[in-house]
Formats: structure tokens, sequence, C-alpha cells
């Protein structure tokens, strides 16, 4: 048996310049100072018992087996809150310590289930190995005594039981919540006999308790307590492969634990440098969607989208879009074709569509999701900084003294990384969230924002050019810091502008709806309280002036000093698991690989001279350039590989009318969604647990994605991961191409993009993970940028007027509407509709100040319509205090609601990032479905059938 | 491409450069335009009647001509 559970030493590593040496039986060892006898006894190969220490708590000092005996020392310390100290002897198995050891553990198996070999942790037990590590051979006391074996199973929660008969009140589940999730939803309740692990109040199980369903607590308990289902279901895992999550930006690491090709469970990589050996209820629990009835495991094709679906071989579906695309080519010309690359997808996967674009199309229409999210961070930080990267690691939050989030919900969309953030805040540092509404951040158990300033949506400019205006003229710039880095005439150009009165928080109040003195105080905060650091999400970019709003970031940054070093930093966390390898990858249309622009030269040259075809020199259209250009009749073939632009793009009506104008929609994916009901073919895609590539996460952080069950898109055992698909559609559109694996195409980027020089599969195997820029320069790639210099020189400040958006509320639409995601579920939910993860999150609700609701007349759970000057919609109500009055707020997880409907196509003016953020509305009572939720939803059922196979 | 819709666009980049002083806004909004404008559109806006077009917006194009 190859499984093995990753090595725990008992307490967190220490960090310390000084070392201590002791000896422990009979070894020296050396250790970091501070740390515990524990860890210095596991690192240098030695296991002293344990049950209630874990390395990744804090030490407890409470289950009373890890005593140890030192020289000197009276009595028998715990070895996991004893320090290790210079010429420490320390004797860790001695027949005292076996006594002791053995009268705990009777203690605990004399109320304790002895059903060892039907119990699902068989053989992966912490309390099973210590009672074997103590050689206990009975329990003096007999079992008849009042015990806790009758206790009911909690099994409320969908992916994990709670068995407290099994429970030995270790409290590292309990210690897991606090610490590492930084939920605090369990705690121990009662004490002496009564004592137990309790979820939430009195009367709330798991699932209606505050618990997240991280995982945390599931890893962390030694016994079968807390467990997977799924262990219960199939049995102990036989391997572990470490992966990459394909869910959110952090990019969390796994062991996917294996049994074959069945994956029992994701548990996460405590090596992991993105996670730590943290998760969510996303990566850790929602996977199940890879084996759902839905999965499309064969090609089809049809003439018309009015027809059922085909089902056909691989070859006679690739001949039949290469057949296509290649007469539209002639006919129209390579600027009639395109393609969108998937955040989804791995790097390999992206650069390939994008060369299919460039080097098979002929044309440099390609573009990616990130249009619709990052696209703004792209521009703003490139024109600001030189390059379109976060500045930091995750970890550099660790010495951060004010964190200011704007425009993102980290506990949401972002919550591996937010539960760092959270054990930051509750050590001391200062928040100050900017957001329209108060995000779980604002305030949660031991955590309270310093300032939150709930802005009117659509005024980011003036909220950050006023924070400016204060630290400009209350002197508080970084002088010494901008002469050395910036260029000094164009900050006085800014600091000239953003002084002006008009630019004050008293003047802007009017507009921002944020008070003056509270605007004061957070800048003041934000120059003054040390190391300050900014994270921002798509409530910046999804903006008319996304763009803006990013460079005023970039300069609140650098006015303040608070770039090139831990702890600072400008920080955009990314939606999807790959948008920033997305666009390193050359996914948009002016880019190739590595942000060179189309029309250099020298950079285009390169491509060429490698892939033997001259390239067109000018940029391509964008996603929603795309859909115009299709309504006229000059672009009609589009390859969709990944994503669901007709879900999650805006004003869907649009969307649908340049889609059925094209003669040939290609969607390669794992399901039939949503764009599919107006595609001509479809090519089943692989999941990421049957692929082999990489994920670049919003720390530039590239990470391995590793194969570990054969793909299942294709007949008889012929499934392709995704790069083989679109290389089989290359050649069989003509091209030659070759590549044996997806290392190869790796090979190819570092080849022909600097910042990937140093990249290749194998190095990565063995560092583990490498942020970009890997170079000459920087070997072993660059946890932080701009350390030195900028990327671009000297640091550019841009003057960002306020612009007020046009899409203006009225008498007809009073309301402003603002979008945002859920924890449980995962953008437009076609991975995570299709787990259990629907128990939290089965619907789109919209969020409504109570004065609002009770101003028309609407009570929590009403049936409403949603109305703007685009469309209209319905759904469920749900009345809050967390929006303000005049802001609603809704998901757009679920197809049937259709939230984009509503939206409009205002967008940046640098990007055409979509406004999403921002949108005019009315809301009315409704009793059904409108007209639209109704057709859509029979023609989507008319479009996805599928004709039957004909009688032999 | 739809006209008004490029016109918008290009009235749209011209207003959030203008901060930058009128002679640098009109070389921004051309140099935006040459470099994430696909052919059609850039075809497409120096066809349109240009009185629509702001001032710098109208330069601008004046200069993507040239």
């Amino acid at each position: 048996m190859n499984y093995t559970p990753q090595a725990d030493f008992g307490t967190p590593e220490v960090l310390s310049e000084t070392s201590v040496s002791l000896t422990i039986d009979g070894r020296l060892v050396t250790v970091p100072a501070g740390s515990s006898v524990m860890r210095a006894a596991a690192e240098s190969g030695g296991s002293i018992p344990k049950l209630c220490a874990s390395d990744n708590l804090a030490a407890f000092g409470s289950c009373r087996l890890c005593l140890v005996e030192v020289d000197g020392m009276r009595g028998t310390p715990a070895s996991c809150t004893t320090p290790a100290a210079d010429g420490m002897v320390v004797h860790t198995q001695t027949p005292r310590l076996q006594k002791l050891r053995k009268g705990v553990m009777e203690l605990y198996i004399s109320d304790h289930p002895l059903d060892c070999l039907t119990c699902s942790a068989n053989n992966d037990c912490e309390l099973q190995d210590q009672a074997a590590a103590v050689g206990l051979r009975d329990v003096r006391y007999g079992y008849a005594g009042d015990n806790h074996l009758g206790l009911e199973t909690d099994r409320s929660n969908p992916y994990f039981d709670f068995d407290p008969s099994k429970c030995i009140a270790c409290s590292r589940c309990v210690r897991a919540c606090d610490e590492v999730q930084g939920t605090l939803a369990l705690t121990i309740d009662g004490r002496g006999f009564a004592t137990k692990v309790s979820a939430g109040q009195a009367g709330d199980d798991f699932l209606s308790s505050e618990c997240v369903s991280c995982g945390a607590c599931v890893q962390a308990c030694p016994t079968a307590t807390l467990q997977e289902k799924s262990v219960k279901d199939i049995g102990k895992p036989e391997r572990a492969v470490i992966t990459t999550c394909a869910y959110c930006g952090v990019g969390c690491t796994f062991r996917a634990e294996m049994r074959g090709e069945q994956l029992v469970r994701m548990v996460p990589w405590k090596d992991g440098k993105a996670n730590h050996g943290h998760s969510c209820v996303k990566g850790r629990f929602a996977w199940g969607y890879a084996n759902h009835q839905d999965r499309v495991r064969q090609p089809m094709i049809r003439e018309h989208i009015d027809q059922p679906w085909r089902e056909v071989s691989w070859d006679e579906a690739l001949a039949f879009t290469a057949g296509r695309l290649n007469a539209i080519k002639t006919q129209y010309g390579a600027r009639a074709l395109g393609g969108i690359t998937s955040s989804r997808c791995t790097n390999e996967e992206t650069f390939l569509v994008q060369k299919l674009v460039r080097a098979g199309f002929g044309s440099n229409n390609v573009d990616t999701c990130a249009r619709v999210c990052h696209s703004p961070t792209g521009y703003g930080l490139k024109t600001t900084f030189g390059t379109s990267a976060g500045t930091q690691d995750f970890d550099s939050v660790e010495q951060s003294d004010v964190i200011l989030v704007i425009g993102a919900n980290p506990t949401d969309a972002h919550p591996v990384f937010a539960s760092r953030m959270k054990r930051r805040l509750r050590a001391g540092a200062k928040l100050i969230v900017i957001d329209p509404r108060r995000i779980d951040l604002v305030r949660s158990p031991h955590i309270r924002a310093a300032h939150h300033l709930p802005l009117q949506p659509g005024t980011n400019v003036a909220v950050l050019t006023a924070m400016a205006h204060v630290i400009v003229t209350e002197g508080l710039a970084d002088e010494p810091f901008i002469r050395a880095r910036c260029d000094w005439d164009e900050y006085e150009d800014w600091a000239r502008f953003v002084s002006e009165d008009r630019h004050s928080p008293e003047m802007l109040e009017a507009v921002t709806r944020v008070l003056g003195d509270e605007l004061r105080a957070a800048a003041r905060l934000f120059a003054t309280g040390g190391n300050a650091a900014i994270y921002y999400g798509l409530g910046v970019t999804e903006h008319s002036q996304g763009s803006s709003t990013v460079m005023a970031i970039a300069n609140l940054a650098m006015v303040t000093g608070n770039i090139g070093r831990r702890g600072v930093g400008v920080n955009p966390l990314r939606g999807q698991n790959n948008v920033q390898g997305a666009c390193d990858m050359g996914s948009f249309p002016h880019e190739l690989s590595g942000y060179r622009h189309i029309s250099d030269n020298a950079a285009r040259a390169l491509f060429e001279a490698d892939w033997q075809v001259a390239l067109d020199p000018e940029p391509g259209l964008r996603i929603p350039n795309m859909l115009d250009a299709a309504l006229d009749g000059s672009f009609r073939a589009l390859y969709v590989q990944g994503e669901d632009i007709l879900q999650s793009d805006p004003n869907t009506h649009h969307v649908a009318a340049g889609l059925k104008a094209m003669d040939c929609v290609i969607v390669h994916d794992l399901f039939l969604n949503e764009t599919a009901d107006y595609a001509h073919v479809f090519l089943p895609g692989s999941t990421f647990l049957e692929k082999t590539g990489t994920f670049t996460n919003a720390e530039r952080r590239i990470q391995m994605v590793r194969k570990v069950m054969e793909p299942a898109n294709g007949p008889d055992g012929l499934g392709m991961e995704d790069w083989q698909v679109t290389q089989a559609l290359a050649n069989a559109m003509g091209l030659d191409w070759n590549y044996a694996n997806s290392g190869e195409i790796m090979d190819e980027i570092a080849r022909l993009t600097p910042s990937f020089a140093g990249v290749s599969h194998a190095r990565l195997d063995q560092a583990g993970s490498l942020q970009w820029p890997v170079n000459a320069a920087h070997p072993d790639g660059s946890p932080i940028m701009h350390v030195d210099g900028f990327v671009r020189g000297k640091g550019k400040f841009v003057v960002t007027d306020y612009i007020p958006t046009d899409e203006k509320t009225g008498p007809r639409f009073p309301l402003l509407l603002t979008t945002g995601r859920i924890l449980s579920q995962y953008n437009v939910g076609a991975q995570t509709r299709r787990t259990e993860n629907t128990v939290w999150h089965g619907e789109d609700l919209l969020e409504v100040h109570p004065t609002d609701a009770e101003n028309r007349g609407l009570n929590d759970g009403d049936w409403v319509r949603l109305a703007s000057r685009t469309g209209e919609t319905t759904l469920r109500l749900a009345v809050t205090d967390r929006v303000a009055p005049g802001v609603v707020y809704t998901t757009f997880h679920h197809p049937a609601t259709q939230a984009n409907v509503v939206t409009t196509e205002y967008s940046d003016w640098a990007t055409n990032c979509p406004e999403y953020k921002v949108t005019a509305v009315q809301v009315t009572a409704s009793n059904g479905p409108t007209e639209w939720q109704e057709s859509y939803v029979s023609w989507s059922e008319k479009s996805r059938r599928i004709a039957a196979e004909p009688a032999e | 491409m739809d006209p008004a819709r490029l016109i918008y666009m290009a009235n749209q980049i011209a207003r959030n450069l203008a901060a930058q002083g009128e002679t640098t806004a009109i070389v921004a909004t051309a140099q935006h335009l040459r470099d994430f404008w696909d052919p059609r559109m850039k075809a497409a806006i120096l066809a349109v009647d240009r009185t629509a077009l702001d001032p710098i917006a109208r330069a601008a194009v004046e200069r993507l001509k040239g």
C-alpha cells in the first residue's frame, strides 16, 4: 500500500534566525528557536505520541499523551507546549512515560467504540495508532459504565458526517475552525462528562450552523468522528497525487487521494504555498460534477441550431468542423474567424487555442473571459507599473498592518486566502472596506473593519481620488519613495489634480455618499498605519471606469510608498483558477504571450519564426466586438473552449443574437452549457482530474495540474485532454502539430515568453511551484515584484478623472443593481450546480434593503420582477440591511434566473469590460417567470435534443 | 459595426483621457484606437459622420487617418 497521510510535526513551523541545539533520546537536534520539543523530535525522525496536537494548530497541551522527561526539569512536561532550549536533554520513551501514556489511553478507550475493523477510519486513525504506540492491551475499568457510545450521528452536511460517539474531545476541530478557517462555528459545549463538540447554537446541526463546510475540522479530526462520506462509501485511498484546484484564483493544491481511477477525497496539501493545507467547500468537496450524468462524453454536430444534435466520432466531428472553418475562411477571410480561450483550462491549453486562432485561423480575434473580469487590471497595471499582475505573494499579508479591501468579497469568492487575511486581522492588522454592501469581513467574529465606506455603486474613482486628495493635501505622501521610484513630473501633475478642492471628500460626499470625515480617517490610516496592502476584485474592474479605478489604486500605493516589499502592494484577486495564466498566455487580441503587443515587430517575428507562419500585425476583436461584428456579418465562426458566454456575458439578448448570426459556433466543454444552445459543434472536454498541465494563480504562482484518471470524453477509451482536442482540430484544418504531451507546449511557451524562460514541467515537479518572472535574473521566480524598480522603469502616476456612468437611475428605474458571488457556488454554476453545494444556494436571490422592500409592499421570500432598460427577469427576494437603501444585489449562478438579461452593454472605456456592477433597475411584485424565462426554457429544451440512434 | 456604438466608445475613451490635457489626450486617444481596435472598427470609425464625435475624439480619428 502506497497510501500514507502527510507527515504531521505536531506544532507549527517556527521561522527564526537563531537556532537552538538539544539532545533528544541521544540524538543531537538543531531547530529554529521557539520550536517545540515535539516538533524537534518529529523533525529528527522521532515520534512522540500525541492526540490534540497538529502542526497547523497552536499547541494546546490537553491530551496529556505527549509527556516527556527533561533532565533538570521537574515532572513530565507536555512536549507540545515546551519550547526547545539550548543544551536541553530530552527523553521521549521511558518506562515512566510509557506507564503514564498507557493510563491516559486507557481512559480514552474506555469510552470509545471498539469497532475498529468496520470503522471507516480503520488504519487511518490517530487514536488507533496511539493505542498501538503506547502498547495498550486492556482497559481495566471495563466498558459497562456511563459512556457516549449511543450518541446519534449528525448527517446533515452533504459531504461529511459527525459521529459524536467516536469523539475524544481533543478540540482539534474547534481550533481548526477558529485558527485555520476563522469562522468560529464550532465550540466545546458543557464540561466534564457532558463535554461535547457543538456546531452553532443548541438545536443547530452542522448544516444549519454557521459552518462553511471548508473541511478543516474533518482534516483535523484524529478519529472517525468527522469524516468524509466518500471515505465511508468507498474505503481508504490507495495512493495520492498532488494537483491544483480548478475553482478560484487562489490556486489551492490538493492531494487527490485515489482508489484506482476513483477519487476518494481531496485533501489540501500542507506544502502548497498558496493554501498551506487549507481548503474551502468547493475545492475540497465539490468535485462530483466530474462524473455527473449531464457530462457529455461524445462529440456532436448539427447543420443548423434548430436541429437536434447528432452523436458522431471524433474524426467526423473534426472533419465537419475543419470543413466549415476552412470554407468560411475562404469565403469571408481570416478575420471572420475567432476563438475564446478558457480561464478554467491550463496554460498549455490556453496557449494552444490562441495559437490556433493566430496561426491557424489567421486572425488575432482571440479573447478570454478575463475580458469580462480583469481586463482593466491588465490595462491599468501595465500602464502604471509596466506589467499586468499582482505585486505580492499571499504570504505577504502576514506582514501587513493595514489591509484595504475594495470591490472584493474574499470570504465568499477567495475563501482560503480570506482565512489567511482574517488570521492577520485577528492578530491586529487594521481593515478598511470600500464596498456598497456590508460584506462578511466588515464584521465577523473577532474582526471589525476600522472603516467601512459604503459607497454608491459606480463612484470608485471619486472615492479613491478623494483619498488621494487627503493624503497629498495633508502632507502624508511618501516623497522620498516617489522621487526615487516614480516619474516626479507626472507625480506633480497628478498631485495638483487630486489637490483641487472639487476632489475633497466633503465636496464628493453628494456623489459617493461616503461621509467626508470617515473617508479622511480611512485615508490617514492607509497612509500612516504602517505596511498597507490593497486587495481588490471585480467590484473595481466591472465598471465603465474599471481601468481608471485600477490606476487610481496603483496611484494610491505609489503615493504612500506601499510597493516593492513584503506586507504592501496591489493585489487583484482573480476570479477563476487560471485567469492570470490565460492573460499571460496571449489570450487578448492585441497581445502575444508575456504581454507584448501584436504590432511589436520583434516579438511577432519571434513567433513567426517559431511557428513558420506570417501573423496579422493588427489587433483583433474583443468578445463584445465579435458579437457586434457577427450582427453585421463580418464575423462568422467562433471556437469557445470552456466558457459559457451566453450566461456570463452582459445583455443576454445581444449575446444570443450575435451567436445566432454565426455560421459555425464550436463549444468545447464538459456540459451542454447555455452557449451550446447556439452551437453547431460540441466537442466534449476533460476535467482538471483528467489532464496534465499548469495553472497560474492570483500571485503569479505556476503550479502543476496532474492527471489522476483517463479522460471520460470519448467513446471506447478514445478520450482526449483538451489540448489534444485543440491539436486534433488544428490538424484537421491542415496544420501539422505534433505535441506528444503538454510539457512540450510549456517548452514552447518558455521559448517564446521571456517571463516564463525558466519554466518547465520538470522544473515545477522539482520546485513545487514558481512565481513568474522566472528567468536569468530571477531563476527561482519572484514572490514580490517591483522590488528594486518598476518593470516599466519609473512608476507612472496617471490622472484619473471621475466620470459618472451613463447608466442612470430615474423615476422608472430608481434602484441600482450590483452583482456578485456566493461561497458555495462558482461563476455560472456549471460545476457547482451539479454538486451537493446546491443545499446552501439552490437559487439566486435578490437582496433588497428593508426600506425599499417596504415601500414596494414586498416581503422576504416573495417572487419579484427585476427590470432594467435592457430586460427583465424574476427571482425571489431576500430582505437584508447588508445592502444600502437604493442598492439591490444578486448572484448569477443559475441559468433560470438569467441575471444578465438585465445587465447593460455599458463597459469600461479602455477594455470594454462590462459594467456588471451598475444597472438601474426597478423591483416590483411578480407571480411567475417572465416571457423570456419561459421561452428560454422551451428553446433550451429544444436545442439540447439529441437524435436517437437510427435502427440498424 | 454599429456606427453609433463605435462613436459612443470613441467619445468615452476621449472623455476619460481628457484630464491629461487636450493635446496629450488627442494623441493618447488615437494611440488607444490603434492599439486596441480591430481594422474593421478603425475603418468604420473613419467612415462615420464625425460631427457626432467630441472634439478630442474627432481630432484623434483625424490622426488615425494619417
